[in-house]
């Protein structure tokens, strides 16, 4: 099994809106800044690019490469990046939506060697201070570190806006390079992809709470209740 | 021989549930290598007699860290652990829980040793000698298998789907030395909500609602029956419900919320779109109540109830309070 990305439509990952929409913000509140957009991918990503120029981002790198790559080489390409530019801070969205991985924001981190929260939902920024409540299980952890520093989005963060008409025609005359890179040799490879585990369902108990009892002492025969 | 490590969670000086999953991963791993179990862990002075429990759980040696700091999540420290011990001596692994801490804490521990790594893996196994791991990808509807160029080995395993599993070893505890110092940055407090509610990716049992519910008053019905399922239930929600602001974000379960494998799963007026199943088809027994007997969310659920959840729904917990009572 394999997948073929031909005729597939690439959107920005929702987490990416909600971390470049508080970037946006922080430069409105501030009244002054810069935002920079960067990914790593193929061609394709530049009509994200443009969407994320039209949100209100100033400028927008795409890392080009059409090698494969995993977390740490996609984080590698990215701090390299990042390094030869001037920052206060960097934002992420928590975790793609396709391969799930979760990892390049606190690698990112590591790798520059700055501080991290990573599935931020509310971000304070005092001076160069910074106080994040990071979501963990049954309620928020406090963060707290100064800039530089790498913050990762998560829902909740804020809602992202809509490019506007007038954003989308700005967007076309900000700058969007393209770098030709090349990766290091990705450390973790994917040597089989099958279907998952099909889910012998679709068994209807009954109708309605008269079929309850009966509901329940499957359960009970299944030791679940 | 082969060695497995294995970082095991705690919070406030407390084992968490996932300390043991992540052990019984590593046990899993060790017994195909043929090899044994190494364990190690931060948390205040006191941990370590805490942490001998594990050795129930297949951990040979377990090495503790012992700081006030580390009552909360260190993860400058953690790294530094990690990095000591792969230091000293080979190991072919390092399991960490895919929660919270380890999410963070896995990513920059490889980007501190330079290895690769596996998030949220669902099953270890050997290949050639090697370790591999298998994990979903395209919200679920791939299971990929993953091999590692260079040991060890990273992989970060979901919570839940490593069932703890007795496997008795020596759980021999040693005090290491790492300093809590210098820390780039520090939790300085956590707030839970008004009850330490169980987080629903770690729960037994999720009690999910969808837009079905029609009003976010009516969740105490749903709450209700959480009840009467007992301590180790807690609520989830659908994507629509969460975005219309009935309910919070961290109930939420699907594709951009979060992934859920409990014993038991019960989807109550949830049509059961693809980004919800996403989230919660590696529940072990799915309960789908729904009016539509012809929503999705049947063709996965193990039992289908088609019916007004209003009436359902409490029928349910009075049934299983029923039940319970006359034992």
């Amino acid at each position: 099994m394999g997948i073929d990305p031909s005729g597939v439509k690439y959107v920005m990952n929702p987490f990416d809106e909600i971390a470049l929409e508080e970037a946006i913000r922080l430069k409105e509140e501030a009244g002054d800044g810069l935002v920079t957009v960067l990914s790593v991918g193929p061609e394709e990503s530049k009509e994200i690019l443009r969407t994320a120029l039209a949100m209100g981002a100033d400028e927008a790198v795409l890392l080009a490469s059409p090698e494969s790559a995993d977390g740490l080489v996609i984080a590698r390409a990215l701090a390299e990046e990042i390094g030869g530019r001037e920052y206060d801070l960097i934002l992420f969205g928590k975790q793609a939506i396709d391969d799930d991985n979760m990892q390049v924001p606190a690698m990112v981190a590591e790798l520059m060697g700055l501080p991290c929260a990573s599935v931020v939902v509310e971000l304070q920024i005092e001076g160069r201070h910074v106080v994040a409540h990071r979501e963990i299980e049954g309620g928020h952890e406090i963060v707290e570190f100064d800039l530089p520093a790498v913050v990762g989005a998560q829902k909740g963060l804020n809602e992202p806006r809509y490019p506007s008409l007038k954003g989308i025609m700005a967007a076309k005359k900000k700058p969007l390079d393209v770098k030709e890179i090349g990766f290091t040799e990705p450390k973790v490879r994917i040597v089989a992809l099958q279907e998952p585990p099909s889910r012998a369902g679709g068994e209807i108990v009954g109708q309605g709470p008269e079929a309850v009892p009966e509901l329940v002492r499957r359960l009970r025969d299944r030791a679940l209740v | 021989m082969a060695r497995v490590l294995v970082y095991a969670e705690a919070r406030d000086g407390e084992l968490r549930p996932v300390a043991s999953e992540a052990v019984t991963a590593g046990g899993d791993l060790a017994e195909q290598l043929g090899g044994s179990v190494d364990v190690f862990l931060l948390g205040p002075p006191g941990m370590a007699q805490r942490a001998a429990d594990l050795g129930r759980y297949g951990a040979d040696r377990i090495f503790v860290a012992e700081d006030p700091a580390f009552s909360s999540y260190a993860a400058d420290a953690g790294v530094r652990f990690c990095e000591y011990l792969v230091g000293r001596e080979a190991y072919d692994a390092v399991i960490f829980p895919a929660s919270a801490q380890g999410k963070d804490l896995a990513p920059r521990t490889a980007a501190r040793l330079d290895r690769g790594l596996a998030t949220e893996v669902v099953s270890v196994g050997v290949d050639g000698g090697r370790p591999v791991a298998t994990r979903p990808m395209f919200a679920g509807k791939a299971v990929a298998t993953v091999a590692f160029a260079e040991l060890p080995a990273l992989i970060s395993v979901r919570p839940n789907v490593f069932r703890p599993r007795e496997r008795p070893a020596d759980g021999s505890v040693q005090v290491v030395e790492i300093a809590s110092e210098p820390a780039a940055q520090r939790v300085t407090g956590i707030e839970t909500g008004d009850r330490e509610a169980l987080d629903v990716s770690e729960a037994n049992i999720v009690v999910s609602g969808g837009r079905g519910m029609k009003d976010p008053e009516n969740w105490s019905v749903l709450e209700d029956l959480v009840e009467a399922l007992g301590d180790d239930a807690t609520l989830g929600a659908s994507r629509a419900v969460v975005d219309a602001g009935w309910r919070p974000h961290s109930e939420q379960v699907g594709q951009t919320g979060k992934v859920v494998s409990p014993s038991l799963y019960f989807a109550v007026g949830i049509s059961g779109a693809i980004q919800h199943l996403a989230g919660m088809r590696t529940a072990k027994t799915i309960v789908a109540i729904n009016r539509d007997a012809d929503a999705p969310i049947f063709s996965v659920a193990d039992y289908g109830l088609v019916g007004d959840l209003f009436e359902v729904v409490p029928a349910l917990a009075a049934e299983l309070r029923r039940v319970r009572a006359g034992g």
